[in-house]
């Protein structure tokens, strides 16, 4: 476990992160579990699960990412086909292998058909584990869109509640929104602050901070994130004369740390991205000052929340927010940076493409899969890019 | 080997209507025909548009017509040189290719529409494509939004009807407001009354596939009938064309008739046709004198077999309940097992053929549980990958090895009491 000393500078606190959630599975929730006993885990898929209502029943929501590039696939690929993206099959992989034994439930949302279909395999191979399947609006223009998700809520609430034996009352979930209002607020503050000065914080050091928040409690992520931004304010670091880039893509499947690491050193800034976009998915805090804080976090979702592939708000064009991004950010040039398979990424690029050509931006699109682990090509086309853009 | 005739009767008949409504679809886009509002095969509310004389069109089979014709490929690189990637639906690319090319096509003019109806039932590949076609053709889109069919119980909560009955009289403002006239209750309840007969005699030639021999094969013959009944539902011509579709065939099934000289195999088909190379898949199983004698394929517009009816006198909520509950696309992966498992059972198969796209993870995603589940029963079953629209995923000679492998283990099956899986 991370212990907090005033002095640590941010490379210790990273690399504490790191031993969290650098290896396949949920080890260090597990070690939670059990030193808290009688308390569950209750296993979120990506790409945003409202985890405030697991907290309020008293359930540690894990937060799944793929099994990374060392996780052999071995059972798995004979359940879903090789045109279907690696988090699939390495989660699917994760529940064979027994690492996932000890989640008490899982949830999945409707995020995508090859996700879907996964709840459904998943809850036919593990009939012991309960199973959710969320529904999300996909119609947020309509105004009865936040109340049916609230009645999904509600439902989930009672799934949770079913698990831990713990009610999630207003005043339960009231507390838990105001812990995540904060984590969120930290995360923000930290994004803010990499954009502003790039130097002083690298990204896959800020993707650590953020991705240890999937196995460690919130009370916890809370203080490890004030700590971070301590140590970044003591940081000395020069600004170099390097590329501004907006990364965007990678929101369900997660690139290796290695390959983040890659863009950077290619010579590239990355001043925002949407990787682990489910911790920052509400864009404002959630109102806990309400009598319905269920439907607060409904409201939340149709009116404060990111743009992404997988929502699908046509009150705003998502490639316009995009353009309006790299505009508000300076960025040079924007990445775009698919997990292969991942429909809902390949489906937003043509328009991303268009418009971003459109206004005169530069963009690349590349494709990872989470389980490769050779960089060379990638930082080769990214440095050849930074070249053609340095150089033209 | 003589080259075998399928094309019937009702083949001819189903032509000449396809014709006519294509010639609709082109008077429609020259300017002197109907409004035009693009929707999906999914469930799917088009009775709602037939009562305002709005012109259904249907990109996906709009799409599938390109292949069948094998002229999908020239469009699918064409969206493929816009940034769609080798690995996004080809229904999407042929489309938007089509799109972008005039929209002209050997069978019609596609008109541009006055309206985009995106009925999501399930597909996640539906909201892309009709957000991509909003942002393309500029014209008004509507998301209906069908929550997935979820709970153990496998029926929609009175939340989600209650949802999508309220979205249902949005759809009819915004209908109102393209056409320029309210709703007429009694053309609607018209529309959902011939919607619930067609369904109800398509239900019926469903179950005569139950005879031995089947009259008809349930795959490669119900793709002629989807196109009438999803394309025309809610018409007199519609109806019109299942009234003798369930004459003539109920009269091969009472007399004995099958659909090939002779049934040797009988098998049930999950996943969508190859569309570029359909005539050859069928012969592939032709020559073992096996036959499709349930197919989950053609349930994607609508589970009418298993009980659904439309009610002219509860137009709405009924049109809410076919979008949630009574097709395949809304139904969870689980679901489709028990489906599949029903065919097995009642309509006596020996076989399960999975045939696994690529374009749609909505039907393949996980298939080879599919395959494990069913394998584990002691159904022997086939899984065999090429795609619905791009003719380039499709190896004739590894097909053709696999199917032959798979009735040959059959024919040995029969002897040695053994499971079979290829």
């Amino acid at each position: 476990m991370i212990t907090t000393t005033a002095s640590r500078n941010l490379e210790e606190v990273i690399e504490e992160c790191r031993t969290i959630f650098d290896i396949p599975g949920i080890e260090p929730a597990v070690a939670w579990k059990h030193a808290e006993r009688g308390r569950k885990l209750i296993g979120c898929f990506p790409v945003y699960t409202p985890v405030e209502i697991f907290h309020a029943a008293g359930a540690l929501p894990v937060g799944l990412a793929g099994g990374g590039n060392r996780l052999e696939i071995v059972h798995s690929d004979s359940r879903f086909q090789s045109f279907v993206c690696s988090i699939i099959k390495s989660t699917l992989e994760q529940g064979m292998t027994g690492m996932l034994d000890e989640i008490d439930g899982m949830v999945f949302h409707s995020i995508c058909d090859s996700a879907r279909n996964l709840a459904s395999v998943y809850t036919r191979n593990f009939p012991n584990t309960p199973v959710e399947y969320l529904h999300y609006p996909q119609n947020f223009a309509l105004p009865e869109a936040a109340m049916h998700l609230r009645s999904e809520y509600e439902r989930l609430a009672t799934f949770a509640a079913s698990i831990t034996g713990t009610t999630v009352t207003p005043g339960r979930l009231k507390e838990s929104l105001s812990l995540y209002n904060r984590i969120r607020r930290l995360i923000r503050l930290l994004y803010g602050l990499r954009a502003e000065r790039p130097h002083a914080i690298r990204t896959s050091e800020l993707y650590s901070l953020v991705r240890v928040g999937n196995l460690t409690p919130p009370e916890r992520h809370a203080e490890i994130l004030v700590e971070a931004l301590a140590a970044i304010e003591r940081r000395e670091g020069k600004s170099r004369d390097r590329l501004r880039i907006l990364i965007v893509g990678s929101f369900c499947e997660q690139p290796p740390i290695d390959l983040i690491s890659a863009v950077e050193d290619a010579g590239c800034y990355v001043v925002d991205d949407d990787f682990l976009i489910g911790r920052r998915w509400l864009i404002g805090d959630v109102d806990t000052g309400v009598s319905d804080p269920l439907l607060a976090l409904a409201d939340g979702y149709r009116n404060q929340s990111v743009a992404s592939p997988v929502k699908h708000d046509l009150r705003v064009s998502q490639s316009q927010m995009l353009i309006d991004r790299a505009r508000r950010l300076n960025a040079d040039a924007v990445i775009v940076l698919c997990a292969k398979f991942c429909e809902p990424a390949l489906f937003a690029y043509p328009l991303y493409r268009r418009a971003l050509q459109a206004a005169g931006i530069p963009n690349l699109f590349l494709e990872f899969e989470e389980k490769m682990w050779m960089f060379d090509r990638v930082k080769n086309e990214i440095e050849t890019f930074v070249e053609s853009m340095l150089f033209a | 080997m003589e080259k075998l005739q399928y094309q019937g009767h009702l083949h001819t008949l189903q032509k000449e209507l396809m014709g006519d409504y294509y010639a609709e679809l082109t008077a429609s886009a020259n300017g002197s025909g109907l409004p035009a509002a693009y929707l999906l095969i999914g469930g799917n509310p088009v009775e709602i548009l037939r009562a305002f004389d709005i012109l259904p069109v249907f990109p996906e089979v709009n799409a599938l017509q390109l292949a069948v014709r094998k002229q999908s490929l020239p469009f699918i690189q064409a969206a493929e040189f816009m940034g769609y990637s080798s690995d996004n639906c080809a229904y999407v690319k042929a489309d938007i290719g089509m799109y972008f090319g005039g929209r002209t096509t050997p069978f019609a003019t596609i008109p541009e529409p006055s309206l985009l109806l995106c009925n999501y039932v399930g597909c996640n590949v539906y909201l892309d494509w009709f957000e991509h076609l909003a942002d393309y053709s500029r014209r008004p889109i509507f998301q209906l939004d069908i929550p997935f069919i979820r709970t153990a119980s496998g029926k929609p909560s009175k939340d989600d009807i209650a949802y999508v009955t309220t979205q249902l009289h949005r759809l009819i403002e915004q209908c109102e407001e393209i056409t320029g006239r309210k709703l007429d209750q009694d053309r609607l309840r018209e529309a959902v009354r011939l919607s619930s007969e067609t369904g109800a005699l398509w239900s019926k030639i469903k179950h005569l596939t139950k005879a031995h021999p089947a009259p008809y094969d349930a795959y490669f013959d119900s793709v002629t009938m989807m196109a009438p009944l999803y394309c025309l539902r809610g018409t007199q011509a519609g109806l019109d064309f299942f009234e003798t579709a369930y004459a003539e065939l109920q009269e091969k099934a009472n007399a004995g008739i099958g659909a090939l000289s002779e049934e040797r195999f009988r098998y049930v088909i999950e996943g969508p046709p190859p569309w570029p190379h359909l005539r050859t898949f069928r012969d592939m199983f032709s020559r073992w004198s096996a036959i499709a004698v349930a197919s989950t394929y053609s349930t994607v517009g609508g589970l009418w077999e298993f009980g659904f009816t439309h009610d002219p006198d509860s137009p709405i909520e009924s049109i809410a309940r076919h979008l949630l509950e009574w097709n395949l696309t809304n139904r969870n992966f689980l679901q489709r097992y028990d489906q599949i498992g029903r065919y097995i059972e009642e309509w006596d198969a020996h076989a399960l053929v999975i045939h696994s796209v690529k374009s749609c993870r909505l039907f393949s995603a996980g298939q080879g549980d599919m395959r494990e589940y069913f394998t584990k029963r002691g159904i022997p079953t086939l899984l065999v990958e090429s795609d619905l629209e791009d003719p380039r995923y499709f190896s004739e000679a590894q097909m053709r090895n696999r199917i032959d492998a798979f009735f040959e283990s059959l024919e040995h099956r029969s002897t040695q009491g053994q499971s079979v899986t290829v």
